[in-house]
């Protein structure tokens, strides 16, 4: 038998290295010599030549491009538009991703990213020579456009693109003509009603009604906006923004300690409707100092930004600072509903309280707004203290820490929201590559200390088809055989596996090995490592798997039975026999491996041990950093390994089994030596500190508790017993 | 010599380069920048404009901040509002009278089912649906008090070609005194229009009234008012229901087809681009999509040449075993959006690829289907292999699980189906007392966690690991006390002193339930944690009220006489640390299926296997209490207390039926109430009295009957301390205690 099939080949042909490396130098003869040395420097030389690359595209490529790109934007091509241009059609309420949308565009792509392209930069001027928007390029559009032509989405190829993005910046619709606009979107190259067009508009509306969503016709261009309402945002089509405080590039708020504020409610808003106003003042009135109603100063020395201050009662407070004082901040509906404000509470960390009825919060599709915010009902404004007030203390420092974590993530500037944006509109048209509710939603520090499970569904699995016994070997044949005979007595053994690690040697002829009821089966490996043991092989069809060693031969039927049932209970855990400790030497400072008997247990030795072998594709494909070559090159620590690998992504601690404390048969104690021996211990203690480095933390859990029948030394006739054979030393 | 040749080399070869570097830049330029272009994305398209700084920003400050203050007053905008934004526009603050939900919690939200008119009867599913809002927390019988009202008459079948179909629907709607143009009216819907187009028409007006309904369309959605519900057959179970058919995560999670499809082909009319094009991706092998022409009455005119040999395939392969046996199950639409397929893919635990352009996905408010099928677009059909077959192996594990976590929480049965848009309206209707998107997406679903208790995801026991937090390291004892406070040495004197003395315990509550009234502080012995003591009004089902007075997360309910040393105390609650969402007690009992009653038993013999810990010795998460006074329907509660019996199994089938896992049973030095009661206690211990045995034994048949299914797990294991029983010495064993006999 060769190696084994399938993905085995591949894990078999990947460690011919080893034996190369340290026969470099010594003893060759002169010509070799010379061979050599050229060898060497045709090495150096490259080495210096991919340094330069590394280094010097960008300066090269700015020197021969220098007069290209160093242009002001008045440079861009003036572009005049006949009065009879065509307009677009309003934008059509009833469009989605299915309708308007063309997703042949965008297509398949293994990396499952959509291209965007950027118009370039072109000045629109009516037949007069007025221009069509008075600021024309806004700095926020500048920076929103080179962040995407920055990101991973640019396409410069206009035919592979799948979204496009025109240059007119449209954020603020005050500053636009609206009907010059309309037409110079529709005489874009490719405009073709608006299909895949994205615009960015953050103002929309004007007075005195002021719309919801950009009153530029706009065909069927999906509209990122600011402040749409319930009944303009197309769900699933448009997506809502933010609207952008230019305070967040100037104002440097520092990350607060969630925690009780100054306030418990503060308004800072200077444009609220005085019946709200009044509204307030009341809530005000009867809570006292909890609340701090701001307003704008009246009375400013000349010279100072009268947004960066707020006044109560003639008491000058610095806006936005004031803001990290309170606990809740109100952000109430102005004319429009999508508010600046909102920005800056959430770099405050303060927590939003928002009143603006039918507004579609930004980016609603991915982000729990719940976590991070209050959402209240116009209409129950004066309840609105009642209401906080109700909050569980733990919960507003969530809510705090949360809403501090959106700023950064999704707010802080245009190039977050740009990308988010982008991303958003990724994420539907390659649905089954979405981003996750966890990868949206949770802060870096929760997505760091959480655990999510990859079996997460709690199922306890029937008792057929039983486990696969793995067993792995090297030369012990006799107390080998003596394992399989103990282990066929198991009644749910379903396979036994025997990984056959010695190269030198074959294993035995067929005839001689123990017939046994359960199918039998032997590998051979290519090398002998220890990993061997835990490659997910094609032969292991159910899905638990018993790791053991070939002298684990004191384990009776009954106490592997009794393992086999405890694992269905636990089918995300390792479920072993002999367990070990992890300490931590404070005199040392770093971690000990310990293997007394103790009142606690954080790992369960593979010697003998169930497990799921989805663990086996996680060791072999998923383990992080280099502990799968540090444990085939020390020939030691797999099981540590395994027991930080389950651990770290399943957040439990290993279940111990039975009392049993002697584990090797009586003739094998000449190789047990070595496990008792002083260095092993020392170079078991080395893995921990080497595997939780690699981790980046220590995720073994402790526990004090062992898994026995239910029955076990119970008073109680032992034939009734289901498990009798037990716990016998 | 040697090795100054080398050096020299070296050297000779570095000048070289260096020389070549300098003077022969533009070679190197040239070959940088035909690597660089080849990297393409190098390419700086948006220019860095010179002046960049000077641009102007695209609002001033005081625009922002100040805005165009709005002369329209609050008030005024809300009354337009209602004039401008009803019927295809509603949404909840135009269309839905919130001051009929005036009052708080589960009490402003109830719901009055229109008496239905004599010898009309709906449809067994529309019955159903009745059946399950009458059982439900929020059902009233009075309208006055009712927030939200739903038809006695049978919408389900809006197809006029259909038996069901109801006629005269505007008319007799409109004689409803409560109508009130549909404000705050519930329409169950399944089926819409009719051939050959099937519009979304359901051939009345349905006013400003809340649609519940299958197959929306994302179009008439009225986002925020409407609710998506699944198309479910009129077999679907009332309560219970079947579970999800994953057994077990098998590796590699492929199965042995990749993709299967088996339904009809429509020749023509709407739906037919989509299903005409089905065979189209069938391959025989790990691809098998089959359709049959077979269908209706006069499909032999609309025939073409594939029909023949399609229709042969179709009978070679078995649906039921297609869904056991594939990974992915193509769920196109039908004629209208949503099928049969959908759920019972889901059941199957066969990752539904949705090929249903405009569907508004079942309950689409609150639950991330992306994380569960795969959106297809039926404009891509011939994608979807490449697609599915670019799906890794932990994402198909991912999907998989979430379908069986989906189904069973709010799929399986009538019940939930109802629950569930019943429970989305009433978030809508509080929204600042709903569940979070998490708490409707994780395990155990939204159903079971009552935002009422709580929003705080941490609060409840379900979030610790995916928090990344651990449960609190303190607990709360409630001792459930019957007898009168007679002397120093009754047993619940022992018991006071044996649970203060943990180090884990923040608090005492005694819950008084004994005839005699409560007995001053002075005599309870001094404690070194507060003692509270409590009048449980003599309900058995006190014990588990929510009581604000415990402030851990961790309970330890206790009766009176329960004999405990310290050590186990300390033992069972590290235990529950470990398992915050189970029960972890002492003594255990069993439930097992009587075959010859053809009923559930009940016994505490002992047995190899148990799956009831009692809790008049366990630990538990508060928020069970909570679930247990409010989740529960009130006729389950009246029976403990009538019986003064059962509310330990009924917390026991609660807790399982929430985490479908097995309580968990640690070692216990003395068997639990082995010994006759010691003297000083008047009344005869209950447990040695037959009938409430034989009553136990009832209760276990009437609460499964309520949850419509069997929670109760067994399992074969308690767990015990490290050393517990080793022949080592005692001095190393921390709890030691326990073995002393």
């Amino acid at each position: 038998r060769q190696c084994v099939n399938g993905p085995g080949a591949i894990m078999c042909a990947s460690g011919k290295y080893s034996s190369r490396g340290p026969a470099l130098i010594p003893r060759m003869k002169t010509k070799h010599r010379i061979y050599y040395i050229t060898l060497f420097s045709v090495v150096l030389l490259g080495l210096i030549a991919t340094g330069m690359f590394q280094f010097w595209p960008h300066s090269i490529e700015s020197t021969a491009d220098w007069g290209l790109d160093r242009r002001s934007v008045h440079d861009a091509p003036l572009i005049r538009l006949p009065v009879a241009n065509p307009i677009p059609e309003r934008g059509d309420l009833s469009c989605r991703m299915h309708t308007c949308f063309d997703v042949y565009r965008c297509g398949y792509n293994p990396k499952n990213r959509i291209k965007v392209y950027i118009y370039p930069l072109q000045r629109f001027v009516d037949e007069v020579g007025v221009p069509i928007s008075s600021t024309g390029l806004s700095r926020e559009y500048n920076d929103l456009l080179s962040a995407i032509s920055d990101s991973e989405f640019y396409t410069d190829d206009v035919t592979r693109a799948c979204l496009f993005v025109p240059s007119i910046d449209v954020l603020n619709q005050n500053s636009l003509r609206i009907r010059e606009t309309a037409q110079a979107l529709a005489m874009l190259p490719r405009w073709d009603k608006g299909m895949n067009h994205l615009l960015f508009n953050m103002l929309p509306g004007g007075p005195p009604d002021y719309n919801t969503a950009l009153d530029v016709p706009r065909d069927r261009a999906l509209l990122a906006g600011g402040g749409f309402s319930t009944w303009t945002y197309r769900q699933g089509y448009d997506v809502s923004i933010p609207v952008y405080s230019p305070l967040s590039a100037d104002v440097e708020l520092p990350e607060r300690q969630p925690g009780p504020r100054r306030y418990f409610i503060l308004s800072s808003q200077t444009a609220i409707h005085r019946e709200y106003r009044a509204e307030l003042e009341r809530l005000k009135e009867e809570n006292g100092e909890a609340l701090l109603l701001l307003d704008k100063c009246s009375n400013l020395s000349q010279g100072v930004a009268s947004a960066r201050k707020r006044c109560y009662k003639g008491q000058v407070f610095d806006y936005p600072q004031i803001l990290q004082e309170s606990s809740f901040c109100v952000v109430l509906r102005g004319a429009r509903l999508g508010q600046a404000t909102l920005s800056d509470v959430l770099q405050a960390g303060c927590v939003p309280v928002i009143l603006a009825d039918s507004y579609i919060l930004p980016f609603s599709e991915v982000l729990d707004w719940k976590r991070a915010s209050v959402v209240i009902p116009e209409e129950k404004l004066p309840e609105m203290y009642t209401i906080l007030k109700s909050i569980p203390h733990r919960q507003v420092e969530e809510m705090q820490r949360q809403a501090r974590w959106f700023w950064d993530a999704y707010f802080s500037s245009m190039k977050a929201i740009g990308m988010t944006t982008l991303q958003i509109i990724n994420d539907r048209i390659y649905p089954y590559a979405a981003r996750t509710y966890e990868q949206w939603n949770n802060p870096p520090l929760v997505k760091w200390s959480s655990v999510n499970s990859p079996l997460f569904l709690p199922l306890i699995p029937p008792r057929s088809p039983g486990f696969t016994a793995v067993v792995l070997t090297y030369d012990r044949i006799e107390s080998l055989f003596r394992v399989i005979t103990e282990i066929s007595k198991v009644p749910s053994l379903a396979k036994l596996l025997v990984v056959w690690n010695n190269q030198n040697k074959s294993p035995p002829e067929d005839s001689l090995w123990p017939k046994i009821a359960a199918p039998l089966k032997v590998v051979r490996t290519k090398e002998n490592k220890l990993s061997n043991r835990f490659f997910p092989y094609d032969e292991i069809e159910t899905e638990a798997v018993l790791a053991i060693d070939d002298d684990i031969i004191m384990l009776t039927s009954d106490e592997l039975q009794f393992g086999y049932e405890v694992w269905r209970e636990f089918p995300d855990r390792l479920v072993g026999y002999p367990g070990r400790l992890h300490l931590w030497d404070h005199e040392m400072g770093k971690w000990k491996y310990e293997s007394e008997w103790t009142n606690e247990v954080s790992m369960v030795l593979t010697g003998a041990a169930f497990y799921h072998k989805y663990f086996n594709y996680l060791y072999t494909y998923k383990m992080p950093g280099d502990i799968k070559n540090w444990v085939d090159a020390h020939m030691n620590c797999e099981d540590i390994a395994m027991n930080f690998l389950v651990a770290n992504i399943t957040g439990k601690a290993p279940i111990k089994v039975t009392p049993r404390k002697k584990f090797k048969c009586p003739e094998c104690t000449a190789i047990d030596g070595l496990s008792l021996d002083q260095t092993h211990m020392v170079e078991r203690s080395e893995c921990i500190n080497k595997f939780a480095s690699v981790f980046g933390t220590m995720p073994l859990k402790v526990v004090e508790h062992r898994a026995d029948p239910v029955l076990y030394k119970d008073d109680f006739p032992e034939k009734l017993k289901s498990f009798p054979n037990i716990g016998s030393l | 010599m040697q090795a100054r040749k080398k050096y020299v080399l070296l050297g000779l070869c570095a000048c070289c380069w260096l020389l070549l570097f300098y003077w022969g830049g533009g070679v190197q330029v040239r070959l940088l920048k035909l690597l660089g272009q080849q990297r393409g994305d190098v390419v700086r398209p948006w220019p860095d404009w010179t002046d960049r700084v000077l641009l102007p920003g695209y609002a001033q400050l005081e625009e922002l901040q100040t805005g165009p203050g709005s002369a329209e007053s609050p008030r005024q905008r809300h009354q337009a509002w209602t004039g401008i934004y009803k019927d295809s526009r509603c949404r909840m603050e135009t269309c839905f009278d919130f001051t009929r939900c005036r009052r708080r919690g589960r009490d402003g939200f109830r719901v009055y089912v229109y008496p239905s008119e004599k010898g009309e009867r709906g449809s067994e599913s529309y019955r159903k649906i009745l059946t399950s809002i009458g059982e439900s927390r929020y059902y009233t019988t009075d309208p006055r008090e009712a927030c939200l009202f739903v038809l006695g008459i049978d919408t389900l079948d809006r197809d006029q070609l259909s038996g069901q179909f109801v006629p005269n629907l505007d008319d007799r709607i409109k004689g409803y005194p409560l109508w009130n143009e549909g404000r705050n009216h519930l329409i169950f819907n399944l089926y819409s229009g009719t051939w050959p187009n099937y519009t979304e028409d359901l051939g009345f007006n349905i006013g400003q009234a809340i649609l519940a309904k299958a197959s929306l369309n994302t179009e008439h959605f009225r986002p925020g008012f409407d609710v998506s519900i699944p198309l479910f057959s009129k077999d679907h179970p009332q309560k219970g229901g079947e579970r999800g058919w994953l057994v077990r995560n098998t590796v590699p999670p492929r199965r042995k087809y990749l993709l299967m499809f088996k339904g009809k082909r429509y020749l023509t009319g709407i739906g037919s681009d989509t299903r005409n094009a089905l065979h189209h991706i069938h391959n025989g092998k790990d691809i098998v999509s089959l359709t049959t022409c077979r269908h209706g009455k006069d499909w032999e005119k609309h025939k073409d040449a594939r029909c023949d040999h399609d229709n042969l395939e179709y009978e070679r392969f078995d649906y039921q075993e297609l869904l056991h046996n594939s990974t992915f199950c193509l769920v196109p639409r039908g004629r209208r959006l949503g099928s049969f397929r959908f759920l019972e893919s889901l059941q199957a635990a066969c990752i539904p690829v949705l090929l249903s352009n405009g569907w508004e996905l079942p309950f689409s408010d609150v639950i991330q289907w992306n994380q569960a099928v795969i959106e297809g677009d039926e404009r891509l059909l011939l994608q979807v292999p490449s697609t599915v077959h670019a799906v890794g192996h932990e994402r198909v594990l991912a999907l998989r699980q979430r379908t069986q976590m989906l189904w069973d929480a709010y799929f399986s049965s009538v019940d939930k189906i109802v629950l569930t848009t019943l429970e989305i309206i009433k978030d809508r209707v509080f929204s600042h007392v709903s569940r979070n998107k998490y708490m409707w997406n994780a395990l155990p679903g939204g159903l079971l966690v009552l935002p009422e208790y709580s929003t705080h995801l941490a609060h409840f026991p379900f979030y610790y690991l995916s928090l990344g937090v651990s449960p609190g390291q303190e607990f709360t004892a409630i001792i459930h006390a019957v007898s009168p406070l007679v002397s120093q040495s009754q047993p619940i004197m022992k018991l006071l002193q044996v649970v203060s003395k943990s180090k884990y315990c923040s608090q005492i509550i005694i819950l008084w339930n004994s005839e005699k009234p409560l007995p001053p502080r002075s005599k309870w012995p001094p404690m070194p944690v507060p003692l509270t003591v409590t009048d449980g009004r003599r309900k058995t089902s006190s014990r588990f009220l929510p009581n604000v007075a415990i402030e851990t997360e961790a309970v330890l309910s206790l009766d009176e006489d329960t004999v405990l040393l310290t050590s186990e105390v300390n033992f069972a609650f590290l235990v529950w640390m470990s398992f915050p969402e189970r029960i972890v007690g002492y003594p255990p009992r069993s439930h097992f299926w009587d075959p010859v009653k053809n009923a559930w038993g009940y016994t505490s013999k002992w047995t190899n296997e148990y799956s009831i810990v009692l809790t008049g010795a366990a630990f538990y998460h508060r928020y069970y209490h909570y679930l247990f006074s409010h989740y529960l329907p009130p006729s389950l509660r009246a029976l403990v207390d009538r019986t003064s019996n059962c509310e330990d199994i009924l917390m026991n089938f609660l807790v399982s039926a929430v985490t479908h896992l097995p309580p968990i049973k640690v070692a216990q030095r003395k068997q639990y109430k082995e010994l006759p009661s010691p003297q000083g206690t008047k009344m005869s211990a209950p447990w040695a009295n037959p009938e409430h045995f034989a009553q136990r034994q009832e209760c276990v048949n009437s609460f499964a009957s309520w949850f419509g299914y069997m929670p109760l797990v067994h399992s074969q294991f308690r767990l015990d301390p490290l050393l517990f029983k080793d022949q080592v010495s005692v001095l190393r064993k921390k709890y030691k205690d326990l073995e002393r006999a």
